[in-house]
């Protein structure tokens, strides 16, 4: 036995989680959770927490708690880069150990993506699309919470990998062999399979949800060519989703039995291929790319045609586009291995199947121009963001095109040059999009705005500061300047522009301060919003007061064409004259502990296996078997909700008559 | 959105479709299995790329025995087939006789995975597991996952066959049933391939 607990700290508490600035952020970390704790206690929230939020169904709620989490993992991602940069432009002083700086662009880019960006576009997929649909919830409540809570316990156990046991360090993408035990005996790794395993596990179930949500849940009269243009994105996403996460867990799932039980699928010997792993993963990885950007086109066609006053240009060919990049999406992934040497013929394929996607794409950003064009456009945050997002992305994906160039690819290959691409497009179009999203919808998810002046300070210093920090990447590449790298001689001509971008990189780092001071100040001072409509909005969400009760619509709207809610204010109607006689009892779906439960037990197993602690495992798989079943034989999973109780609601709403 | 069908003709859909509810859960299913599907199609080529990386290990011609497989496949096909008549029973409304139906199924089910599980402890007896080679790690994990698939099927079963005896046929418990016959048939399909491309491919020289 007391051998037994200094192998339990070598364990958990490795020389690499015992960096001074790690134990500063274990200090922090301890103090800011006895804090909570004790403020929790002290303001008896406890109760409140497990009944609003630990236990909801609710999709508004839901994408609240999203929103929160991918808020916080912005700051965690953001804090890896400015490390990054830091050391970039430091390059001879040890700012960062080589270790150290192979962990942190690790958790970077995993976090920013998975962590990040995944839970951000959830977060306004569940905030609007049954509004904009007119429906009462998704089409299933429970396993929307599941989907969260998978994810959420996915995203905290990738993140106590810098504090307990050491971070991946493999790059984002994880490929073997550096990902092999023997190149790589830490669980690092580990917590990388297995938080990206329950994660997706959660997105794939997400993926299904709003497949089916958008598919059958529809309001009356609300044909597919009458869905709001965000919901024609939150469909193809989830498509996307449908198709491409099973891949990635099935590399996942084998890169991690190859750790843990001693397969050899990725193994250099015995047989074992890593490029199959490249293979299965980009399968994934690249329709993930388009995961990551169609809700955004969504959100800028639903942002452009409101604060332009007109109806969006090209609805049917802004369809076929996206569809046709869903399709092409699975036809590209090779073009991230070019130099795999699979052979003139498969990579001149897979780069003009590259090339092909910029045609829908360019067809997409005119019709966006054509939409303002002549329109009265009206420049708030969200509209700023949708401006700044057509040159940029215009911009990177024409470096995308070059990088589609298969003998060009071979000098652009892992270079500064694609950094700086990906960096153009998923930026420019994915956070600019978030954004954009964010101050456009923030009004119907917490009733006040955001305010505006400084939502355009944050706006400008991120759109400035992004310029700053990523125009050097590309000339850093076409330099010579590789990926990964963490410090190289000053002579080479490199220092300035990284010194340039470092410089550029603290400006956003300032924006994202910016935008959470423009939060927290509107959450306590912010103009409300009493209308429910405050952009005079086209779409069915904005016909509700904000924030929305929880049925949503208190009687389901019937839908005669495109932008629903303009045609009915144009007509003079809305939602809000309800007769008593309208409302009826409504059945919604009953708050629940198991979702909660499953998460947490996901976690247990997967902590248990990333330091094949098996006992620990085993409960927790336990847990999850139990969580099952129970959800098996619960027939009590929805109540009715009386019409009295709506009657009152909405009369205190003004929304009654009579 | 509601199905655009008129109300009487509703009525005449089976129980589990003329819920709206429990329609769109069936929905849900069928989209679950695509990203079922996508999973084995990732394990099929993860085979078919690794089908020959033998690594010093055994061949695919040396190890597999046709008996054991081809007694896997008429086990595993007649169970798609009593599930098929369990169905049938619950659309006229027969409780037990659908309960039987299930638990033969059941049954065969096990039978399937008793003899599988034997062949691949067979392997282990003459050193052939996963740790072998790439060869055989990936049909291990393609064979593998058919079977904890059919493994969690039995077991869903068994929770099936508890809600039947308490609940009867009711809207819901049809639903489960319909959904459960989908995964079933699916299984059984995949292991057609299965059959196809890795046991009788391998015994191709």
């Amino acid at each position: 036995m007391p051998s037994f607990l200094p192998y339990l700290y070598h364990t958990l508490f490795p020389p690499t989680v015992r960096y001074p600035d790690i134990l500063l952020i274990d200090f922090g970390l301890i103090m800011a959770g006895i804090g909570l704790l004790g403020f929790m206690t002290k303001t008896r929230r406890w109760g409140w927490l497990w009944r609003e939020w630990l236990t909801t169904v609710d999709h508004k709620k839901i994408a609240v708690m999203y929103l929160i989490a991918a808020i916080v993992m912005l700051f965690r991602g953001g804090i890896d880069a400015e490390m990054l940069r830091a050391q970039l432009a430091l390059p001879t002083t040890k700012f960062m150990p080589a270790a150290q700086y192979d962990e942190v662009f690790t958790t970077h880019g995993t976090i920013m993506i998975f962590f990040m960006a995944m839970p951000f576009i959830f977060a306004l997929f569940n905030a609007v699309v049954p509004l904009m649909i007119g429906a009462r919830d998704v089409a299933f409540p429970r396993i929307n919470a599941m989907s969260y809570w998978l994810f959420a316990f996915g995203a905290i156990l990738f993140n106590i990998s810098f504090v307990i046991g050491g971070s991946p360090n493999a790059g984002w993408t994880a490929y073997p062999p550096y990902t092999g035990l023997a190149f790589n005996p830490g669980p690092g790794e580990n917590y990388y399979f297995l938080a990206l395993i329950i994660a997706g596990m959660g997105t794939t179930m997400t993926g299904v949800n709003f497949l089916v949500t958008t598919v059958r849940m529809r309001a009356p009269g609300m044909t597919l060519m009458r869905m709001p243009m965000f919901v024609w994105s939150t469909m193809i996403t989830s498509a996307l989703i449908l198709f491409a996460f099973p891949p990635l867990t099935v590399a996942l799932a084998m890169s991690l039995f190859d750790r843990l039980f001693g397969s050899s699928f990725f193994t250099l010997t015995r047989g074992g291929m890593p490029m199959m792993y490249v293979n299965l993963f980009w399968l994934f990885g690249h329709p993930e790319v388009y995961i990551l950007v169609i809700p955004l086109f969504g959100v800028f066609s639903e942002v452009v045609s409101t604060f332009s006053k007109k109806q969006l240009f090209g609805y049917p060919v802004m369809v076929v586009s996206m569809l046709a990049i869903m399709f092409l999406s699975y036809g590209t992934w090779v073009h991230h291995f070019f130099t795999m040497g699979a052979g003139p013929a498969v990579n001149a394929f897979f780069g003009l199947s590259t090339m092909l996607i910029a045609i829908p794409t360019g067809v997409k950003i005119f019709n966006w121009i054509f939409t303002m064009w002549g329109g009265r456009i009206q420049l708030t945050v969200a509209m700023l963001y949708q401006l700044a997002f057509i040159p940029t992305f215009v911009i990177g994906g024409a470096s995308g095109v070059m990088l589609a160039v298969v003998p060009a690819d071979y000098q652009f290959h892992n270079s500064y040059f694609l950094i700086a691409h990906f960096h153009n497009v998923i930026i420019g179009g994915t956070l600019f999009g978030l954004l954009s999203g964010l101050y456009y919808w923030w009004p119907k998810m917490f009733g006040m705005k955001l305010n505006e002046r400084q939502g355009k300070v944050a706006f400008w210093l991120f759109f400035i500061g992004f310029w700053i920090t990523f125009t050097p990447q590309y000339l850093l590449g076409l330099k010579g300047m590789t990926r990964r790298l963490y410090t190289y001689p000053i002579g080479m001509g490199w220092h300035e522009l990284n010194v340039i971008s470092t410089f550029g990189a603290l400006i956003m780092g300032a924006a994202f301060v910016a935008l959470v001071y423009n939060i927290v100040w509107s959450l306590l001072y912010g103009e409300k919003d009493l209308t429910g409509d405050p952009w005079n909005g086209r779409t069915l969400e904005w016909a509700l007061p904000s924030p929305v009760p929880e049925y949503n619509f208190a009687r389901i709207p019937v839908v005669h064409e495109r932008d629903a809610w303009w045609a009915m204010k144009q007509r003079g109607q809305s939602l809000a004259d309800l007769k008593p006689e309208d409302v009826r009892d409504v059945e919604m779906p009953r708050n629940t502990p198991i979702p909660f439960l499953l998460g947490a037990s996901f976690f247990v197993v997967g902590f248990g296996m990333t330091f094949k602690f098996w006992p620990i495992a085993i409960m927790g798989f336990v847990g999850v078997i139990l969580c099952i079943l129970f959800s098996g034989f619960d027939y009590e999973d929805h109540h009715h909700l009386k019409a009295d109780v709506i009657r009152s609601t909405e009369a205190s709403l003004g929304r009654l008559q009579g | 959105m509601s199905l655009p069908l008129a109300e009487e003709q509703v009525q005449k859909l089976p129980l589990e479709f003329a819920d709206e509810k429990e329609s769109v859960n069936i929905t849900g299913f069928w989209m679950f299995l695509v990203t079922d599907v996508l999973v084995f199609g990732s394990l099929f080529s993860t085979y078919a790329v690794m089908r020959h990386s033998y690594a010093m290990g055994p061949t695919a011609d040396q190890l597999f025995k046709m008996g054991p497989v081809m007694l896997e496949t008429l086990l595993l096909l007649t169970s798609s087939f009593t599930i098929g008549l369990g169905v049938f029973a619950m659309r006229k409304g027969q409780t037990r006789a659908l309960m039987f139906w299930l638990l033969l199924t059941m049954l065969l089910g096990a039978g399937f995975v008793t003899t599988e599980i034997h062949d691949f402890v067979s392997f282990a007896a003459i050193g052939a597991t996963w740790h072998t080679s790439a060869f055989l790690s990936a049909f291990d994990i393609l064979v593998g996952t058919h079977g904890a698939h059919v493994t969690f099927g039995i077991f869903w079963a068994l929770t099936l066959l508890l809600q039947l005896r308490k609940r009867g046929i009711t809207a819901r418990t049809a639903r489960k049933i319909y959904t459960f016959s989908l995964y079933w048939h699916f299984l059984d399909i995949v292991w057609i391939f299965i059959f196809t491309f890795v046991y009788l491919n391998g015994k191709i020289v």
